[in-house]
């Protein structure tokens, strides 16, 4: 079951620069394994030692934030769009 | 509209003859005053679209001088303001605009120690900074004061912009805890951002400020708006006020403004 994960800039030097990548799995849980697989070091920057998503990192299903469902156990459908939304800020070099 | 100059009724009728903003709205847009933090990239946009839209008092912070690497999106700045004060070239280019506004200027960098203060003399907020450290004490200072906060962030090609009513909608703090870990931050090599993102992002952010000097409309608050210049894209996605957030959540633990550490960029 293909869904679509939007990858943040932060993120994109571990999936060579691409900014949105298909992966299987039927919850976030699965979907987080298979990033791991096929990008290895994604775990970690989403995860905690736990196993846990961590505080910082916010992971929506289409609108929808993943904390305010099952968290890592929401289950995903054909075509649902991940996203990965970290804080940004930037644009000067001191 | 008795207390309007004709000059004023002909500066603004574009907005008057809009029937959601009409006389009574302008009026309030002229007297509301509106601190904008950082007068770079998208302090620019929001300061002179402000100015042009007739708010009465913009304060404007920022404790660097003009250099030519800031011309390519810092549209405050021309060719002649290298190594002016930015808040003066800020100035001069506001009020240029628009001779009616009164314009204050900080040449200095926003503390936990200056903020409240600054803060107590305007009704909106808007950040317009480049750094996750005063990114979360603008955020704290202005649950602190509660006072209106219109965010904005920009990075490579992507933005993003939310508004916080402090104690109702969502904070930042309540999406992102903590300034993020050197991992999750791009270092220099990876930074950069195309200049006209902060033309796009800043006017979505003074749009926010306009909505709420009238009163009309829907704010980006409980939503956060992320724009790719790259793919043409608008997301949208709900935000959820976190009980626990650790500013304005139902046991808060932080109770100080706190500076933190800039990280350091290893160019």
């Amino acid at each position: 079951m293909p869904v679509k994960v939007k990858i943040p800039t932060p993120l994109r030097k571990l999936t060579a620069n691409k900014g949105e990548v298909e992966v299987d799995g039927k919850t976030i849980g699965e979907m987080i394994e298979n990033l791991e697989k096929s990008y290895p070091g994604l775990k970690e920057r989403l995860c905690d030692e736990a196993g846990a998503i961590r505080r910082f990192v916010n992971v929506y299903i289409n609108e929808e934030d993943i904390r305010f469902m099952q968290g890592k156990d929401t289950s995903l459908k054909d075509g649902d769009e991940v996203s990965i939304i970290p804080a940004i800020a930037g644009g000067n070099i001191n | 509209m008795s207390n309007f100059t004709e000059e004023q009724i002909r500066r603004y009728s574009r907005h008057i003859i809009l029937p959601e903003v009409g006389g009574k709205g302008q009026k309030k847009i002229m007297e509301t005053k509106v601190l904008i933090i950082g007068a770079g990239g998208l302090g620019s946009p929001i300061g002179l679209y402000l100015a042009a839209a007739g708010i009465g008092k913009i304060g404007i912070i920022d404790g660097d001088v003009v250099d030519l690497s800031n011309l390519q999106r810092q549209v405050f700045h021309h060719t002649s303001d290298l190594d002016v004060p930015k808040v003066e070239s800020a100035k001069n280019k506001m009020t240029a605009i628009n001779p009616d506004l009164e314009v204050t200027t900080y040449n200095e960098r926003l503390s936990a120690k200056n903020i409240m203060s600054i803060f107590s003399e305007y009704d909106i907020i808007v950040d317009g900074t480049d750094n996750f450290p005063t990114k979360f004490l603008i955020n704290d200072a202005a649950v602190f004061a509660n006072k209106p906060l219109v965010h904005g962030g920009i990075l490579r090609f992507d933005g993003q912009v939310m508004t916080i009513i402090p104690n109702q909608s969502t904070c930042y703090r309540c999406i992102f805890h903590n300034p993020p870990p050197a991992g999750l931050v791009p270092s220099c090599q990876e930074a950069g951002v195309l200049g006209v993102l902060a033309g796009v992002i800043g006017t979505i952010q003074a749009t926010e400020v306009l909505k709420l000097a009238v009163g009309k409309g829907r704010l980006l608050s409980n939503r956060l708006l992320t724009y790719n210049a790259l793919r043409s894209k608008f997301r949208e996605v709900k935000l959820h006020r976190n009980p626990k957030c650790a500013v304005c959540g139902e046991k808060p633990t932080i109770k100080e403004l706190i500076d933190y550490e800039q990280p350091v960029c290893a160019l």
